[in-house]
């Protein structure tokens, strides 16, 4: 429920940007009836089951496929030998440094396995049970290797080896200000290590594929948020010429950045249906996903923090170790780095310095998982500005508000080097407070204190921002990353007068459709039923970057607005013809241009029949009434907010429950008010989960032992309370539409708002960290003075 | 879901379905709600080469009062026992539990009699049986029996039922006037079985505790009678030092698993804390 619920007025009373529109794909996402990629049933299908490996570090002696060959259904069955020559290497498309060590990644095993789950063979068979069957006839003889688990472990001299290059991925740092003259003769300094830990991203859609080809052009159905990005890869990795492979995301249930990847699947899958001259389908279960969905977070951030008595903050140092895993997968060692701008915050400082380590083990490797780098780096300095309060007594956020960057300061360039366009922390903050009841859940907190009541309220805050809108071109050249950061979309006017709606972004459960039809419908001034959205198939949307980093509306959406502008200068050229008056005298408005200063004019839709007619065009000009545009943006957004969360902690048995959470999310201009509710609400899950759920656990031989959602936790509706959300609108000026994106801002501020609470509950017990998650048992643990 | 390959047989009535289950041997497996059994099979836990399926049989569906106990038939489902009037009014400590199972989709499929047959000691209704002395209807080809509950629950998912017996049923004794009945489940999230579980009946007589039932969830490999504390009980006031007093003892005895969500020493604890809320809560419980 949010506070500023929108009441819809009659039709066509106001623009459709800003309307809460229900989403128009929805009804056939929620029925089933759509074409998810499990659902697709190609004649003469095969299916593929993949043998995985049981251990983290071996040797691959022998592969013996030869006992699975003649049973039941089966038609092949490979080894990693099999695909040697053609399979090549998982890419890595962000290099990070020079040091960086890229090791090969076959996509499946041949010389040595390195994490439980990697695939060493597979079975292609007539159904999926066969297929699963005949996986226990397949013999391998591993030679067992040391498993490498912990990162600290890992870089010690003499520790066993990931890779023969050694442990250590990569060395980055940044450093702003003069760091040493931050912390010289400081009066405050805070030390805290805070670890994130692994989490197994996990949308509701597991993975399939399904690849076909005719002979001559493969085409490859994948559970993918990166059709564009994956053809490209795929083009690279396989060998096959881009120009005959066709991916195809047909509607895709949810990634969180673990479909952002080039997945061994896909490129084995694509082998296979070459060889084999037939369909071949893989649907993982979501015990093969838990295992082999690349991970997300898994750092240790050691943090250091120098402030004055009065609590200004001088410097923020930060040393971060990020285990990669045993590969380098396709933005695995990027995410520290996304994280590296914004531990700042949204403060001010005079120094800043940080340095990270990618580091090498023998688990599934890691990377952009919701927020990716940018949660982590809040979770640091929203839960060390929250020490920095207690170290001097002053409330939490009063201690903010002495550092953040004030409304009237920007645009700011921050001690990280980026240039925040907007912002107003002060009416985000004010707004919170003011909803949460910030005095009374502070007075009824000094009561229970008072009383020793057994259940002590906590109060959190996080007062956040991120870097949305992935990204200026130029500035992903300079962090090396492999490919740009603009978006791509086409605007086509049909005869009747219909719109298609051409987009590069990949709609993945964002509700890309709705919003962009929003925005073409103000834009050109047709109705929003008469506009459709086609996305997600190479051979369909030829040109695109995807969809991630909260980029699709403040990229995509800003490209289909530039091909919209383009559509109506056509279109004012070809009505001025045919209204006889020169282009200079006639203006677009209201989804007809006009003549000033007479009634004359001529519908969208008249011009689309007049081209599509072309019985009287101006000379030159073709008979289309479309246009391509593709927007780089000169910035990154950024949104920003203020939640605040009230715990009850049971201080008998450690349970901590949400009992009130306010969100204040400034996301700039907002196209549509229902589909940002619930990119906030389903951001707070995930968040609250890090917080207070969901851990990826391994034994110590490196076995996962959260391959179910039995034990692995992920929060539904009933683990969590009612969402008091809000928004403040300080539109963003680094693009016309002043959108800053919303994907990601729920997961990002949420995490250290519940822990801030927790540990704010639990400080007058002389508690000053919790390990997250903050399980009962780490609760308990901590107030009995045990480590958390 | 892939399991492996089995074979399928619905018989249409029980004396079918237990001489099926009689000529296919110690690798049948009785299905009834599914809610276990069928995730054992997707994970490939469990190879059983036939499945009777009692699921849909009428007979062991109902719920009877009848006389001091009511009778609750095994393949009724959770969602029909929480439902069940006779239930809530003779036997609500049985509604209480069950009503804590997993979430409405598993309560609408999972029955009665299945999870008490799978006798997974983390589950909510072995440790409700367990305090009420609950007794078991056993059906086979050989004939009828009856157990009680302090004797089916025999290892961790291990009961007196032999391959070849069908579950038919429990006789849930009625306790009568004076008692109050509380269901105290700790877990993480609102599907999550319980890190420990705390059944309570407690019959309150001139202010003090005249008698009480205490049975724990997941404090070993099968549900466990906490006869210390109930002794512990007996004649002390209803107060809240007196009951901690007396639940103090609440872990002796027990051998608790330790897991992702819980060591050893945390159970314990937790055994003792929320014995003391169950045995309050069902003190101060409307009888």
């Amino acid at each position: 429920m949010t506070a500023a619920a929108e009441k819809a007025p009659p039709d066509g009373t106001r623009e459709e940007v800003g309307r809460a529109r229900r989403r128009k794909e929805d009804a056939r996402l929620i029925t089933g009836r759509t074409q998810w990629t499990d659902n697709i049933q190609l004649p003469g299908t095969l299916h593929v089951a993949f043998l995985r490996s049981p251990l983290a570090h071996a040797r691959i002696q022998q592969v013996d496929t030869a006992p699975a060959r003649g049973l039941p259904g089966v038609v092949a069955v490979y080894s990693g030998a099999d695909f040697a020559a053609e399979q090549g290497s998982l890419p890595c498309a962000w290099p990070v440094s020079d040091d960086l060590v890229v090791p090969d990644h076959p996509p499946m095993a041949v010389n040595e396995v390195r994490y439980v789950g990697e695939a060493v063979a597979c079975v292609v068979a007539t159904d999926r049970y066969k297929a699963a069957d005949a996986l226990a006839a397949i013999e391998v003889d591993y030679e067992p290797l040391p498993a490498v688990l912990d990162m600290n472990e890992a870089l010690a001299d003499g520790a066993d080896k990931v890779h023969e290059a050694g442990n250590k991925a990569f060395t980055w740092t940044f450093a702003g200000g003069d760091i040493d003259a931050a912390f010289r003769d400081a009066p405050v300094v805070i030390h805290r290590t805070y670890v994130q830990q692994r989490l197994i991203p996990s949308a509701m859609e597991p993975r399939a594929v399904v690849a076909t080809t005719d002979g001559d052009t493969c085409t490859l159905y994948s559970a993918t948020q990166i059709p564009h990005v994956l053809r490209v890869m795929l083009a690279l990795t396989t060998g096959i010429p881009e120009h005959r492979l066709r991916v195809i995301a047909p509607d895709v249930g949810g990634g969180f950045g673990s479909k952002l990847q080039v997945t061994a699947e896909e490129v084995l899958l694509l082998l296979m249906t070459r060889r084999l001259g037939r369909p071949v389908k893989w649907t993982e279960s979501r015990s093969e996903g838990n295992l082999t969905v690349h991970h997300g977070r898994d750092q240790i951030q050691r943090v250091k923090l120098a402030a004055d008595r009065d609590g200004r903050v001088r410097g923020l140092s930060v040393d971060l170790l990020a285990d990669m895993g045993a590969y380098l997968m396709l933005v695995t060692p990027g995410v520290p780095l996304l994280g590296a701008f914004m531990y700042n915050g949204i403060y001010k400082m005079d120094a800043y310095d940080f340095r990270c380590t990618g580091v090498f083990t023998t688990k599934m490797p890691t990377d952009a998982y919701r927020g990716a780098g940018r949660p982590e780096a809040t979770y640091a300095i929203e839960r060390v500005m929250d020490e920095l309060a207690a170290e001097l007594g002053i409330d939490p956020i009063d201690v903010r508000r002495r550092n953040w960057i004030a409304h009237e300061e920007f645009p700011y360039t921050t001690i990280a080097g980026l240039t925040y366009d907007s912002g107003h922390y002060e009416a985000a903050t004010d707004r919170a407070t003011a909803l949460f009841g910030y005095a009374d859940l502070r007075a009824e907190q000094a009561r229970r204190r008072q009383s020793r009541d057994p259940v002590q309220l906590g109060i959190g805050v996080s007062t956040y921002t991120e870097m949305c809108g992935l990204a200026p071109s130029r500035i992903l050249g300079s962090l090396r990353y492999g490919a740009g950061g603009w978006e791509h979309a086409e605007v086509r006017m049909l005869p009747t007068g219909k719109v298609e709606v051409v987009t590069g972004s990949s709609a993945h459960g964002q509700g890309h459709e709705t919003a962009w039809s929003q925005i073409v419908a103000d834009s050109l001034g047709v109705p929003f039923e008469d506009v459709s959205v086609l996305h997600g198939d190479t051979a369909v949307a030829p040109k695109g970057m995807d969809t991630y980093g909260s980029r699709s509306l403040t990229i995509g959406g800003m490209a289909v607005l530039r091909a919209c502008e383009k559509v109506k200068d056509k279109a004012r050229h070809i009505a001025a013809h045919l209204l006889e008056a020169s282009a200079e005298d006639v203006e677009y408005t209201g989804g007809s241009v006009r003549v000033r200063g007479t009634g004359a004019g001529r519908t969208i839709q008249e011009n689309a029949l007049a081209v599509f007619t072309a019985h009287d065009l101006p000379d030159g000009v073709e008979p289309r009434l479309d246009a391509q545009a593709t927007f780089d943006p000169e910035n990154f957004s950024f949104p920003h907010g203020t939640h605040l969360c009230a715990v009850e902690v049971d201080t008998e048995t450690g349970m901590s429950r949400i009992r009130s959470y306010v969100a204040v999310d400034d996301v700039g201009k907002v196209v549509n008010p229902l589909i940002v509710e619930g990119q906030v609400h389903g951001g707070l899950a995930q968040g609250i989960g890090q917080a207070l759920f969901e851990e990826a656990v391994h034994d110590a031989d490196g076995n996962l032992l959260t391959t179910t959602l039995a034990d692995y936790l992920v929060p539904s509706a009933a683990d969590l309370p009612d969402f008091i959300t809000d928004r403040t609108e300080t539109p963003a000026v680094s693009n016309p539409l002043g959108v800053k994106g919303v994907g990601e801002a729920g997961t990002i501020a949420s995490t250290p708002a519940v822990v801030n609470a927790i540990v704010d509950a639990l400080r007058p017990y002389g508690v000053n960290d919790v390990r997250m998650p903050c399980s009962p048992e780490r609760v308990w643990r901590a107030l009995n003075g045990g480590a958390s | 879901m892939i399991p492996p390959a089995f074979d399928y047989v619905r018989p249409a009535s029980l004396g079918q379905a237990c001489r099926a289950l009689a000529e296919a041997g110690e690798d049948a497996k009785v299905l009834s709600g599914g809610q276990s059994l069928i995730p054992l099979l997707r994970l490939r836990l469990s190879y059983p080469t036939v499945l009777v399926d009692i699921g849909r049989l009428p007979e062991p569906r109902a719920i009877r009062d009848e006389d001091d106990h009511v009778f609750i038939g095994a393949t009724a489902t959770l969602d029909e026992v929480v439902r069940s009037a006779v239930v809530n009014a003779e036997v609500p400590l049985v509604a209480l539990a069950a009503r804590t199972v997993a979430d409405p989709a598993v309560r609408h499929r999972g029955t009665f009699g299945g999870s008490l047959a799978h006798a997974d000691p983390a589950g909510d209704l072995p440790a409700v049986a367990l305090a009420l002395d609950c007794e078991f209807v056993i059906a086979s080809a050989r004939g009828e029996r009856t157990v009680p509950a302090a004797g089916f629950f025999q290892d961790y998912l291990e009961t007196a039922l032999a391959p070849d017996e069908i579950l038919v049923g429990v006789k849930v004794p009625k306790l009568g006037p004076g008692w109050g009945f509380h269901y105290e489940k700790f877990h993480r999230t609102a599907q999550a079985w319980a890190i420990v579980g705390v059944a309570a009946a407690v019959r309150r007589a001139d202010g003090g505790v005249a008698a009480a039932r205490v049975a724990l969830t997941n404090m070993g490999a099968t549900p466990l009678r906490a006869t210390a504390v109930e002794a512990a009980l007996r004649g002390v006031p209803a107060d809240a030092d007196a009951v901690a007093g007396a639940c103090a003892g609440a872990d002796a005895g027990t051998s608790p698993p330790a897991d992702l969500h819980a060591r050893p020493d945390y159970r314990r604890h937790l055994a003792r804390v929320l014995t003391r809320r169950a045995v309050l809560a069902a003190a101060r419980a409307r009888p």
